[in-house]
């Protein structure tokens, strides 16, 4: 280890996580550039772990903690098998400098790859350990254990520490996949719902967020967007701002902003300034948008499974059903909008960011900004939750480019209009699902057609605004997230489908956002499972019940029924007469079919006159393996419901022919108490298995189920979302939604 | 350059200002002051949420020259890590926040709420935070917390 990188990560320990940025202002760019040597390896087991002289130890993780709990999680994983007390396990995160890239924090992969990484390299440091011990206590490893930060031999009280055996070496040591890891029957951390340490601070206001970090010398900036999407800047009038003390107007070609030296004349600027633009790319109309997916232009087409006769002969008495299903494009919908500081210096450039993904950030801005990434720092801090990946990315380029125009550091602050009309959105899915049935109610052939946009293949980031609009090169294209899984039933059925029309384009930018693709995917496919459960007389628990074999996709399909206390009947219900009628409905799911199992049930009251859903309990049956936190999943789980509850009865993006107009919350409105349900959540641990990820799965049936459970209440099956009262309404007066 | 004098978490305090519209919210932040959130700026989401006169109130949407000779609490007056309002602790205890940036919000709006009725049953909870937004879906837990804080449940 080098003397700079030494000394940085040293001097970490002494400040704290939050001191960072200050304490390695000094070090400046020869530590920067040194080289790709200098870069934490997460082959290397001192990647990701150090042992202090104190007997602490630090670990270095590059997956991030966005608020899912990781970061007790983590530490748990790594203090159970160094058989240290989590309290003397600090955690440096998303930090390209200190951290090794762990890649994007995405996916619901933060335990399950992340976690298990660190977890692997904390078993060879055991190992490490446990072979210096040996030597300096002159003892066979078996007769070792470790306990409080020392090796000792068994059953002693004393022995020799962690930082002396190391004797202030690093452990220069690659990750050994085989390294054993502990026998979780001698669990004694993993597993318990210990605190999260962000929580006091976020209760009190004393942690530090993205939006409350300060740079000295930074200037404040606000973005001038334009007019309609693509359109060109023709004229600024910088007069307009020029009663604003110190606000002054920056311009590269159609990139404006304002920048001021305190942040409310920022944003007075901001609403002052007056400008003129023209043309623009122009979009679709919002009612048309599933029509114009239907037609393309593709890419191509994609056959994802093809199981069975491709066209099976059906017996004479088999009966077909034909569907559609669209679900709108989606904003991340961050409460606090994003934000981003960057200090462009000549040869060193730091930005600090709540991106999910600072690593890839890190090789964007080494792009556009023509330095190569080794003198390129990027350092995570907390910022509002933003599921997937909203405006943190964009905001760190806008302020990248203001600093390197103005030669100070830039705190870039996007408002509300910002957040929600140019956050990169929910790509908009539609499926066609055409199923047999026979008289039995046995599944005789199933076919899913799905029209989805795109992701461009090796895209390094998503297409960032400031640079289109700036004139500066980068690559384009379309970033999504894995959005076609999950399109086929998890039940046997001999004859399968499933084909993707790749459309080239999307009428807005799209992004990731949480569970990508899933939610749409489950809901067309659970809710057409009902469809042939109802066309059929069955019992919807007990058709799938008849179609899984998968032991764990039965256990919790089995406990989410227990837990409704569900009584078998065919859906819709037969008491459908009163004013306000109400219904059960169930979905399941194998999370992209080799993750997480859950099964969803819903009890839902429908006002028959309004249209107005109400969601009166969710009851979730959930196994992702090992809960490292019981209560980190806990909450995960509660979030990943309610955040789709949300997106289901509320949400879609309302746009004109030029731009977004759901700008605030009273356009784009999302879930409030009022419409919060009694949430009944039965997570299985499964100490024994892999942890599969806790953070996604849980929102692919909402909408599924619920829509099952309207049709249960009402006879009437919605197909698009949102299920808004004037949707349901229509339905329910047998209008087209 | 004007100035105005009001109390912040229990000590009089003097802010010059040149702009009387200025809010609040920017200028508690500038004193660093940073728990009440910036979210909309529109008294749309109640991250900004403060006490005024013991009353909850949206700094988003007052004015420096609002406050004047006033009483204004911040996240910040009510408790510490160390000495932490019932509110708190029970936020705390109930590992309420994910992202936590609504979570000011909620325990400001929540104070207000108990200042007035310290005995609320959980709709009179619910009503009270309708103007509040979560994304992350730890609406059960912060009712849980309030109730709790309430003396009730828990």
């Amino acid at each position: 280890m080098n003397a700079p990188f030494a000394l940085s990560r040293r001097a970490l320990l002494k400040g704290g996580v939050l001191t960072v940025g200050f304490a390695f202002a000094g070090i400046g760019p020869r530590a920067l550039a040194q080289g790709r040597a200098r870069i934490p390896d997460p082959g290397e087991v001192d990647g990701f772990l150090a042992v202090n002289a104190d007997g602490s130890v630090t670990l270095y993780c590059g997956k991030v903690d966005l608020g899912q709990g990781l970061r007790i999680a983590i530490r748990q994983m790594a203090a159970e098998e160094l058989d240290l007390d989590p309290a003397r396990i600090t955690m440096v995160e998303g930090d390209t400098l200190l951290t090794p890239d762990q890649g994007p924090t995405a996916g619901s992969t933060g335990i399950q790859r992340g976690g298990v990484q660190i977890r692997q390299a904390a078993a060879t440091a055991r190992k490490a350990l446990l072979d210096l011990g040996s030597k300096a206590l002159g003892r066979p490893q078996s007769e070792l254990e470790l306990a409080d930060g020392e090796v000792r031999v068994r059953g002693q009280a004393r022995g020799m520490s962690f930082a002396n055996l190391l004797a202030g070496q690093a452990f220069n040591l690659k990750v050994d996949p085989k390294a054993p890891l502990k026998d979780p029957a001698a669990y004694k951390v993993v597993g318990k719902p210990l605190p999260r340490p962000d929580v006091p601070g976020k209760c009190t206001g004393e942690h530090v967020y993205m939006q409350d970090f300060k740079v000295p010398g930074m200037l404040h900036a606000r973005v001038i967007r334009p007019a309609a999407i693509g359109a060109s800047l023709v004229s600024v009038d910088e007069s307009s701002i020029a009663s604003l003390p110190g606000a002054r107007v920056v311009r590269q070609k159609d990139f404006l902003c304002v920048v001021a030296e305190d942040e409310w004349t920022a944003v007075k600027a901001q609403r002052a300034l007056k400008c003129e633009w023209s043309g623009g790319t122009g979009l679709p109309p919002h009612d048309e948008v599933a029509r114009q997916m239907r037609a393309g232009p593709f890419t191509r087409d994609e056959v994802l499974l093809s199981r069975g006769e491709a066209k099976p002969v059906l017996p004479p008495e088999a009966r077909t059903l034909k569907a559609s299903y669209y679900w709108p494009m989606h904003s991340h919908g961050s409460i606090g909008p994003s934000c981003a500081i960057a200090d462009v210096k000549a040869d060193s450039v730091t930005i600090w960011t709540a991106s999910q993904a600072p690593h890839r950030l890190r090789h964007t801005a080494s792009r556009f900004l023509g330095i190569p990434a080794e003198r390129v720092r990027v350092i995570y801090l907390d910022g509002a939750g933003c599921y997937g990946m909203n405006g943190h990315d964009d905001a760190a380029a806008e302020a990248a480019l203001l600093s390197r125009a103005l030669g100070r550091p830039v705190r870039m602050q996007w408002s509300r209009e910002d957040e929600l009309g140019w956050d990169p959105k929910g790509p908009p899915q539609l499926l066609d699902i055409a199923g047999a049935i026979d008289a039995q109610g046995n599944i005789l052939d199933w076919r899913t057609e799905m029209w989805l946009p795109e992701a461009t293949r090796g895209l390094p980031n998503l297409p960032l605004l400031a640079l289109d609009a700036a004139g500066i090169a980068q690559p384009q294209g379309l970033t999504t997230g894995l959005i076609s899984q999950n399109g086929d039933p998890s039940y046997a059925v001999p004859n399968v489908g499933v084909t993707v029309h790749w459309l080239k384009d999307a009428p807005l930018r799209p992004s990731n956002l949480r569970a990508p693709g899933k939610i749409a995917n489950c809901f067309a496919v659970e809710s057409f499972f009902d469809e042939l459960a109802a066309a059929a007389g069955r019992d919807p628990v007990d058709m799938r019940l008849r179609g899984l074999n998968d032991p764990r996709g039965i256990e919790v399909l089995t406990r989410a029924a227990a837990m409704m206390n569900w009584q078998p009947r065919p859906s819709p219900s037969p008491d459908r007469g009163g004013a306000v009628v109400r219904g059960r409905g169930i979905a399941y799911i194998h999370y992209k079919h080799q993750e997480t199992w859950l099964a969803m049930g819903m009890e839902v009251a429908v006002e028959r006159a309004s249209g107005k859903i109400k969601v009166e309990r969710v009851v979730c049956a959930h196994d992702c393996g090992l809960i490292v936190n019981p209560d980190g999943a806990r909450a995960q789980v509660e979030g990943c419901i309610l955040q789709t509850l949300s997106r289901t009865l509320f949400e879609d993006v309302q746009f004109d022919r030029s731009r977004v107009t759901s700008v605030d919350w009273s356009s784009y409105p999302i879930l409030t108490f009022a419409d919060v349900p009694k949430l009944d959540i039965d997570l299985i641990q499964r100490v024994n298995e892999p942890p599969l990820g806790a953070g996604e799965a849980a929102t692919a049936p909402v909408a599924a189920a619920l829509a099952n459970a309207v049709f249960d209440a009402t006879g009437v099956r919605l197909r698009s979302v949102p299920f808004t009262p004037e949707r349901v309404k229509a339905a329910l007066d047998g209008r087209a939604t | 350059m004007a100035s105005y004098a009001f109390q912040l978490n229990k000590s009089p305090r003097s802010v010059e200002c040149d702009d009387p519209d200025k809010p609040l919210l920017y200028v508690l932040r500038d004193l660093g002051l940073t728990a009440a959130k910036f979210g909309c700026g529109l008294g749309q989401c109640g991250a900004c949420t403060v006490l005024i006169d013991g009353e909850a109130a949206r700094s988003c949407q007052t004015s420096i020259a609002d406050v004047k000779d006033r009483s204004v609490t911040t996240l910040e007056g009510l408790g510490n890590a160390a000495a932490p309002h019932p509110l708190q602790a029970a936020f705390i205890r109930e590992q309420v926040p994910q992202c936590g940036y609504c979570t000011n919000g909620m325990i400001m709006t929540a104070a207000g709420l108990l200042a007035r009725n310290p005995r609320p049953s959980e709709e009179d909870i619910r009503n009270e935070l309708e103007g509040n937004l979560c994304r992350c879906g730890s609406h059960v837990r912060v009712v849980r917390a309030v109730l709790a804080a309430a003396g009730q449940g828990g």
